[in-house]
């Protein structure tokens, strides 16, 4: 059975880097939206690719949509490969960078999305270039964060003696990192990916149409395609679309990431034998593959002949120390460049919240957040009554716990915005209220998050103590008080953690939603993000997405973590 | 013998700073000479900075006072003729058998084809012919640490150092290892020239070094220093031998003369309210004390003796032996352990009697214990939280020693039932649940 990483944060409560971090990443979000309206105007005209509902241009589509989801996979590793070893290297950077990716992760970023176009439109104008990049940027960001944070952890968690091992065999820095460091960090990184492609493929295909002043950006990819087939109110297309996306993530799935995770496997660093091996009937193929093998090969000379060629640039330098001792003139100048990016960005955030937002409007939004808030607890609450006791009983059945779990995986990584248009169309249909039937649409994608982590749990309750609750009768109600869900709970708040914060961003796209020309709408801060970024009303956008990182960032601190760290310390088995 | 050290350790004292600022001594007044041809053991109990001596000779850390020459050059950083040999392998999982064997050279820019011959070559001495392209997590424990020592050699090191190599391994493989290396040894096969070996395994020190550093801990210090001149391969049963070990153990429990530095109130814990307490189990005291109450030892036991007949290393064996000390349950003196009168009661006593007789002395010799007690009772709620302790103890140790020292003191407590602690709100009380 697959084992499940921990999320990963921070383990302390709040520090006042924290606070710092907060105020760059809102201020950087302001800035850009402060700048993008300025770049507004010249941008209204727009070549669009004109797009067909014909199931035929399909594949095509599919395509397109997986190479934008490679591209930023391909920018999200190198991301992390520089900014968590920056963070991880440098104890002067880390203090900020840290924070910054722990509130970047919660910041639900899909709101963002216009502005962040308008900013990558106009760089390249008037090209689809720009929109490609603006489509890349949106996955980016909804998979780099916990990757980056993922490999931090790995990057501060060697083992001492693989470190002094290294070391005693004056290892170069730069041999280090790839014969060490990286090797480390693969598992944890590899399954990060997995969970950033789920958000991912929720992301592509809110960000492949995208409305910018008054003219639609629609790229080529089975989110446009889907966009369209709302707007003409084409059911049939949306069944098709649905099963592309499948096909699509299935292949994933098998090309990818099977092939992946048990390649990965080798880089486990507990070295008992015994546990079941993953297997992939493509890493096979790929390992007997003489071409695949030359590949690799080749990589690895590569990272030997870097390696050489890297320490004659460097000389026969005296071993470098693995933490850089702080300088006290450095230090100076890195604390003056943190207060001059604060300074800034609070300046951004006062100027342009003050100027344009009343009291008035800042308290309707946090009202506004407090409704989605009930909202997402409320649907966790419901979807936990309901996958917790399903997941316990598949979880404790070897062979029902193989068919299932896939399938849960797979449900995760699927877009459940696809799904929207076909609730959508019940509520119109049906006239049903928005307010309440909307809603289970922030967790139909999530959902699924509580479902595997909880089959996990229950299969790695261990024989023997199942075994002895059965030898002292223990049944019933008694038995999934005191036995079963305890052993689970770990488990839980991982998924619950992970449901949570997809359901916050799933809001933005669930609480507002179109069939044709029709318009339903649920009362929450989700809809009002939409509706601000469908007016392009920036200041709105940057109040919302402000309040909804705020709210995010509190319920991660104040709730999801010490319940995270409770269950940890009390229930963990082993 | 050539006349100059291969390796000189002079005066060498290493501090750590607590995260109070406050420098925590590990190690002082070290000398060591090691010479071509020679095995130094350095023996000691964990915590007695053996295993930081080993990584200041690596150039892995930096001392805070004295110095260190290889070959007459001060050590800065690792060496090119120094290698190590780890406890836990620190093998890299992700590379094969050969690579991890390669991995010091290819760090060198060797040519490739002398890479592969020398490669072979180690992994060929150390007897690991058929398993280059294995994984480490293919291998045994025994085969691990084989290419741990492949690692090593391969570098050409002309002094190996080796922490703890074979305390990973189980008792039969740990001996074949040994006795494969000492024949290589012997018999000149290997590139080194002198080897530097950490252990806290008496027989094992005896049987493989030319010279024996005994360490003691609070600081970590040499106490003696025991040279072994029994000609290779050395045979356990020779009484030689155990004579040896005897001598060890008798350095090992020798009260040293007068108070001042090294005296016995750091050796023995437990006299003020800011000793780092062992963590040692009521049912481990429990069961020493019967075992030396009992036949043949009827009270009065050696310890090599007794060592061998409960299995204990002396990792486990001498805090035992110094928590009942503490306790006065037993006098350590000698190479031996003797129960006192109320030791020996507590080993004839039901369950009951064992937990009154530990009480009191639990409570009239361990400071901490009475301490708390005395809290306890003076408060009208007769509860206090444990971060009160906490901060008392961090005066005199680190935050996890104070952890570490509260956590015995509880369980200890709980046994005797001294005062309860309830750890989902970490309040101490007097309430025992009933």
């Amino acid at each position: 059975m697959k084992r499940f990483e921990p999320y990963v944060f921070l383990r302390q409560l709040a520090t006042r880097w924290d606070i710092l971090a907060f105020i760059v990443v809102i201020g950087l979000i302001a800035f850009l939206g402060e700048t993008a309206r300025g770049l507004f105007e010249p941008l209204a005209e727009l070549e669009i690719t004109p797009l067909s509902l014909n199931p035929a241009h399909l594949p095509e589509y599919a395509a397109r949509t997986t190479f934008r989801m490679l591209a930023a996979l391909f920018f999200s590793l190198v991301f992390t490969l520089t900014y968590a070893t920056w963070a991880a290297k440098s104890e002067r950077a880390g203090r900020l960078l840290v924070p910054i990716l722990d509130i970047l992760q919660s910041v639900p970023i899909l709101g963002f999305i216009s502005i962040t176009s308008v900013f990558f439109l106009s760089l390249a104008p008037g090209r689809v270039l720009g929109a490609e990049f603006a489509a890349i940027f949106a996955i980016f960001t909804s998979q780099a964060w916990n990757m980056a944070f993922s490999f931090y952890q790995s990057l501060r968690t060697v083992p001492t003696e693989l470190t002094e091992a290294a070391e005693s065999f004056r290892l170069s820095p730069w041999m280090r990192f790839w014969q060490l460091e990286v090797p480390f960090g693969m598992p944890a990184l590899v399954w990060n990916m997995m969970l950033s492609m789920s958000g991912g493929w929720f992301f592509v295909v809110a960000s492949e149409s995208i409305s910018v002043g008054h003219s639609a950006v629609a790229l080529p990819g089975v989110g446009s395609y889907i966009a369209l087939a709302i707007e003409q109110k084409n059911l049939r297309a949306i069944g098709w679309a649905i099963l592309t996306m499948l096909i699509v993530i299935l292949i994933y799935d098998q090309l990818l990431f099977r092939p992946l995770v048990a390649w990965v496997d080798r880089f486990r660093v507990e070295q008992e034998p015994g546990e079941r091996v993953p297997e992939a009937w493509a890493l096979t193929m790929m390992r007997r593959s003489r071409l695949i093998n030359a590949a690799t090969v080749a990589f690895h000379a590569a990272v030997l002949w870097t390696s050489r060629a890297v320490k004659h640039a460097e000389g026969d330098a005296p071993p470098i120390q693995a933490v850089d001792r702080p300088k006290r003139s450095l230090d100076l100048l890195w604390v003056s460049l943190v207060i001059v990016v604060v300074v800034l960005g609070l300046w951004h955030l006062v100027a342009g919240l003050i100027t344009e937002t009343s009291m008035h409007e800042a308290l309707h939004v946090c009202g506004l957040a407090v409704i989605t808030m009930l909202r997402v607890f409320v649907l966790i609450a419901l979807a936990s009554l309901v996958w917790v006791p399903i997941g316990i009983w598949v979880g404790m059945r070897p062979r029902a716990a193989q068919i299932v779990q896939p399938i849960a995986q797979f449900m995760a990584a699927f877009p459940a915005n696809l799904l929207f248009p076909i609730a959508v169309y019940g509520i119109v249909e049906w006239k049903l209220n928005p307010d309440v039937y909307l809603s289970p649409l922030m967790i139909l994608g999530t959902q699924w998050y509580i479902l595997f982590n909880i089959i996990a749990g229950a299969s790695s309750i261990p024989a023997e103590m199942r075994f002895a609750a059965a030898n002292l009768g223990v049944t019933g109600w008694l038995w999934w008080r005191k036995v079963a869900l305890p052993a689970v709970l770990p488990f839980y708040v991982t998924g619950a953690i992970t449901a949570s914060g997809g359901s916050w961003n799933a809001a933005q796209v669930a609480e507002l939603a179109t069939w044709g020309h029709t318009e339903v709408r649920a009362r929450g801060l989700g809809s009002y993000i939409a509706q601000a970024a469908a007016a392009d009303n920036f200041h709105q956008i940057v109040l919302g997405v402000g309040v909804m990182s705020l709210f995010v960032v509190i319920i991660n601190r104040v709730f999801w973590r010490p319940l995270y760290y409770y269950a940890e310390r009390k229930y963990r088995l082993t | 013998m050539s006349d100059s050290p291969l390796l000189q350790c002079i005066e060498v004292r290493k501090a750590f700073t607590k995260p109070d600022g406050d420098p925590l001594l590990v190690l002082e007044g070290m000398n060591l000479d090691l010479y071509e041809g020679q095995i130094v053991g350095l023996l000691g109990r964990s915590g007695s900075g053996k295993s930081t001596l080993l990584r200041l000779i690596a150039g892995l850390a930096e001392p805070t006072a004295g110095h260190l020459t290889y070959l007459g050059q001060p050590i800065a950083g690792p060496a090119r003729g120094i290698a190590m040999v780890f406890q836990s392998f620190a093998l890299f999982p992700w590379l094969t058998v050969f690579e991890n064997v390669a991995l010091g050279l290819e760090a060198q820019r060797l040519p490739r084809s002398e890479i592969r011959k020398r490669s072979l070559a180690a992994i060929d001495l150390i007897g690991l012919d058929g398993f280059e392209s294995a994984y480490p997590r293919e291998l045994s424990g025994g085969m691990r640490q084989r290419v741990g020592f492949a690692r090593a050699l391969v570098v050409h090191p002309n002094i190996l150092l080796m922490d703890e190599p074979f305390s990973a391994l189980d008792v039969l493989t740990a001996e074949t290892l040994r006795t494969d290396f000492l024949d290589l040894w012997t018999e000149g096969r290997m590139p080194i020239k002198g080897v530097v070996l950490v252990t806290h395994n008496i027989e094992e020190a005896v049987l493989m070094c030319d010279r024996i550093l005994v360490f003691g801990s609070n600081p970590g210090r040499i106490l003696s220093e025991i040279k072994v001149t029994l000609p290779q391969p050395r045979n356990r049963l020779d009484p030689n031998f155990r004579e040896m070990i005897e001598r060890i153990y008798v350095e090992m429990t020798a009260r040293p003369k007068g108070g001042g530095a090294g005296g016995r109130q750091e050796r023995f814990p437990g006299l003020g309210i800011g000793s780092v307490l062992p963590q040692v189990s009521s049912n481990l005291m429990a069961g020493f004390m019967e075992a030396v109450a009992a036949a043949p030892f009827n009270g009065k036991a050696d310890l090599p003796e007794i060592a061998s007949d409960l299995q204990m290393e002396i990792d486990e064996l001498f805090p035992v032996a110094e928590t009942l000390q503490m306790l006065r349950f037993a006098e350590v003196e000698g190479g031996d352990v003797k129960l006192t009168e109320d030791g020996l009661a507590f080993a004839q006593s039901t369950i009951d009697e064992r937990k009154r007789i530990f009480s009191r002395h639990l409570l009239n010799y361990v400071p901490l214990a009475a301490h708390i007690r005395r809290v306890l009772d003076e408060r009208a709620s007769h509860s206090a939280r444990k971060s009160r302790f906490i901060d008392e103890l961090e005066d005199f140790m680190s935050e996890e020693e104070a952890d570490r020292t509260l956590r015995a003191v509880i369980r200890w407590a709980r046994y005797a039932e001294a005062f309860a602690y309830d750890d989902n709100n970490a309040m101490f009380s007097l309430e025992n649940p009933s």
